[in-house]
């Protein structure tokens, strides 16, 4: 047959030209400028340069506040011009990889914390470690804690202590969204203890209310969720071991399965609206916004578009109990890449949006600063408000842990699907920790 | 061999030439008329095809050095229930996207074309309709039909069936549910085929039948039938690829959920390359996909030639 003999010649001139293709072996060249004997502050003097920025902070405020510190930047610095470069958050996923092995790398990026994107630059060298400039500029005074987030080792095995690789600018978390008009017409208030939460659902159920609301058909609102129940349950200590994927913790204990049953019996009660699995995320708060159901757990970024839909009475809490334990974070930090032209100019750069003066910035434009929030908290919208204190109150007097889908490279898929089968009665508790153990385990190993 | 287009002559203006030399210049055309496709096909085409089987035999995180596999990305596909339970789906989608739309498109060709209704021309392109919207739109709106508040949940109550939990949503019905979106949209395409095909067939072939006392289900089955066995084989062909290679319907209604039971290999490709930082097993699972449609296809077309003898 004239086709078959067409496609084994294409076959045979593929296998040739194969012996001679494979992925560079050998390890990526980098351009290392950065010189670490000559850290350096000030920049006034460097030559005139372009520093090509990559960021995800593409929705309003977010954009607004990242164009009005780059002006601010170039201003200070007429001797630098910056080259921005936005896109989402997916885009900015996918498209990242490429980019930093291409010959035309950015000087600074903004890469997700987790050991699927921040965790394999820091192992394959991509980016560089910040200790230089952390103890030049007094980052670690001024940030805390909250660097374990940007750190990994040096070979990436281990995270949330050793190189700082970035810098945030904002702060997340997980907490309770309710209103508070309807809290009142049920004759409740906010709980003050976790058992008073629990102790509300069937009452509000019984009252013809939804107690709880959940879109989870895209798999990781429910990862949210679940890490706040978690924080009930399991030592801080402990879930952040198991979210940053270091080795000395395990899944599979009492408290775990303790927390998969009450997210499992919360749903088979009714506590949650219908469909929990096949509900749409963004779809589910706005029927939140328009008065379907009493709680919702979120996550702070969500304040924004709620607060616009609901005005005054809608409120944020962290989940109900005496230190607070729940999921929470940075934004993207920024980072610095190995193909940065001069370190000393891009450090300047993530020092200037992240300075004191930026984080009010950052405040006036809507969005959580990462420092000093609740300072900023009385000249917000209400439930803009609400998030600032409570991160800051989470950082302060509570245990803020990772998002639990950062432990391994496949642990977003891993846990979104075995969430879904907790949620829909296929799996017991038992099932889902022992689940999780296997990709935990497997990831260190 | 390639026609030389009489243009070329016009290189040669004047008087005429002898055999040999006309015979160069013809081959200079071709050759210099095929350099640009066949660039751009082997550039766009062959490379980077070539690139990935090659990319299939490493282990590589796209971004690190890369460090041989061997077949273990490959035999990684056959032990990862995920990525076996890709394949399955990926096959239950053949007979949405392929055979149950021309169960459906058969008859309903044969009635558009037989029935001379008024109006035909408006039936045509509602029914092809699904074929001109992107597929990314159209999954965002069946994400709102198949919601618990959706249209279809509420006419099921109308008649007491409505369900708890929506389509979507659901470890049963999401598969079927998705495979029902492929349904719809290949429907118009198989149903234009056929038209074309059935409004070629000669009336008097009907008209004899009709002599000879046959009814309609005998005449669809001995005369119709058979004049669009072509056709039908066109549309197995395309839509058999559309099932198999299926990434934007999953990605934007349910992202291979609830749990894996909406997975196909096109989703798992560009979640393991793109995410989970495996480009190797990507590129071994494009591999699969490719051989395994390139197999299907050959098989129907071979089945259907020999058929036709």
């Amino acid at each position: 047959m004239r086709t078959s003999a067409k496609f084994v010649g294409l076959g045979a001139a593929a296998l040739l030209v194969l012996t001679a293709c494979n992925p560079s072996a050998e390890d990526e060249e980098t351009t290392d400028n950065g010189d670490a004997a000559e850290v350096s502050t000030d920049i006034s003097d460097a030559p005139e340069q372009t520093l090509i920025v990559w960021d995800q902070e593409v929705r309003g405020g977010q954009n607004e506040q990242m164009e009005r510190l780059n002006e601010a930047f170039m201003d200070k610095y007429p001797n630098i011009t910056i080259e921005r470069n936005s896109q989402s958050f997916d885009d900015l996923q996918t498209t990242l990889r490429l980019a930093l092995t291409g010959s035309d790398a950015p000087d600074v990026v903004q890469a997700n914390n987790s050991r699927s994107m921040m965790g394999q630059f820091v192992s394959s060298k991509q980016i560089q470690c910040l200790d230089d400039y952390s103890e030049a500029y007094g980052w670690e005074d001024r940030f805390g804690d909250i660097l374990a987030y940007s750190s990994y080792s040096e070979d990436a095995s281990v995270f949330g202590e050793g190189c700082v690789y970035g810098l945030p600018q904002v702060g997340e978390t997980v907490g309770i969204y309710y209103s508070e008009s309807k809290l009142a017409e049920l004759g409740l208030e906010f709980p003050e203890t976790w058992e008073d939460l629990e102790a509300q659902l069937p009452e509000i159920a019984d009252a013809g209310e939804v107690p709880l609301v959940l879109g989870n058909i895209d798999k990781w609102p429910a990862i949210h969720v679940f890490g706040a129940i978690q924080g009930q349950y399991t030592p801080a200590e402990e879930i952040r071991t198991l979210g940053f994927g270091n080795e000395g913790a395990s899944w599979e204990t009492d408290e775990n399965v303790a927390a998969a049953a009450q997210f499992q019996e919360w749903v088979s009660e009714g506590y949650f609206n219908d469909g929990v699995n096949g509900a749409d995320y963004d779809q589910v708060w706005q029927d939140f916004a328009n008065g379907e159901g009493v709680y919702l757990i979120a996550g702070s970024w969500l304040a924004a578009d709620l607060n616009e839909a609901m005005g005054d009475d809608v409120r944020f809490m962290l989940p109900p109990s005496d230190g607070p334990t729940t999921t929470g974070g940075t934004g993207l930090p920024f980072a610095i890449t190995s193909a940065a032209e001069d370190m000393n100019v891009a450090a300047a750069y993530i020092h200037f949006i992240t300075s004191d003066e930026a984080m009010a910035v950052l405040a006036e434009t809507g969005n959580v600063p990462v420092l000093n929030a609740s300072d900023f908290a009385g000249d917000a919208d209400q439930v803009v408000g609400d998030v600032m204190t409570a991160f800051d109150t989470l950082v302060s007097d509570g245990n803020i842990v990772p998002y639990l889908d950062w432990a391994t490279p496949t642990m977003d898929q891993v846990m979104g699907d075995a969430l879904q089968n907790l949620i829909a009665g296929n799996s017991t508790p038992e099932d889902f920790v022992a689940t999780l153990e296997a990709a935990y385990t497997e990831a260190q190993n | 061999m390639v026609a030389v287009p009489g243009v070329a002559g016009a290189n040669g203006a004047g008087p005429r030439r002898k055999t040999s030399s006309k015979r160069r210049s013809r081959a200079i055309t071709t050759v210099t008329l095929l350099a640009l496709p066949v660039l751009v096909y082997g550039a766009f085409i062959i490379y980077p095809l070539i690139r990935v089987v090659g990319l299939s035999f490493w282990h590589w995180d796209g971004l690190g050095p890369a460090t041989w596999a061997g077949f273990e990305n490959y035999t990684a596909i056959y032990e990862d229930d995920r990525l076996r339970a890709a394949f399955l789906h990926g096959l239950a989608l053949i007979f949405f996207f392929a055979i149950l739309p021309i169960l459906i498109g058969l008859p309903l060709a044969s009635m558009l074309i037989r029935s001379r209704a008024p109006g035909l021309g408006f039936f045509r392109t509602v029914v092809f309709l699904p074929q001109v919207i992107a597929m990314v739109v159209l999954a965002v709106a069946w994400r709102d039909i198949y919601a618990l508040n959706g249209p279809i949940n509420t006419v099921l109550g109308w008649f007491g069936m409505r369900m708890t939990e929506p389509f979507l949503g659901s470890f049963t019905w999401a598969l079927p549910a998705v495979g029902f979106i492929g349904t719809w949209v290949s429907t118009g395409l198989v149903t234009v085929l056929l038209m074309s095909g059935m409004a070629r067939i000669s009336e008097s072939y009907y008209e004899a039948a009709t002599l000879d006392g046959v009814g309609p289900i005998g005449k669809f089955w001995y005369i119709t039938l058979p004049a669009v066995r072509a056709e039908i084989l066109v549309c197995v062909t395309l839509t058999t690829i559309n099932a198999l290679k299926t990434f934007d319907l999953v990605y934007m209604t349910t992202s291979g959920g609830p749990g894996t039971s909406t997975t196909v290999p096109a989703y798992e490709v560009y979640y393991q390359a793109f995410r989970a930082g495996s480009v190797g097993t990507a590129a071994a699972l494009a591999v699969v996909l490719t051989l395994l449609i390139f197999t299907i296809n050959l098989v129907v077309n071979i089945v259907g030639e020999r058929e036709k003898k």
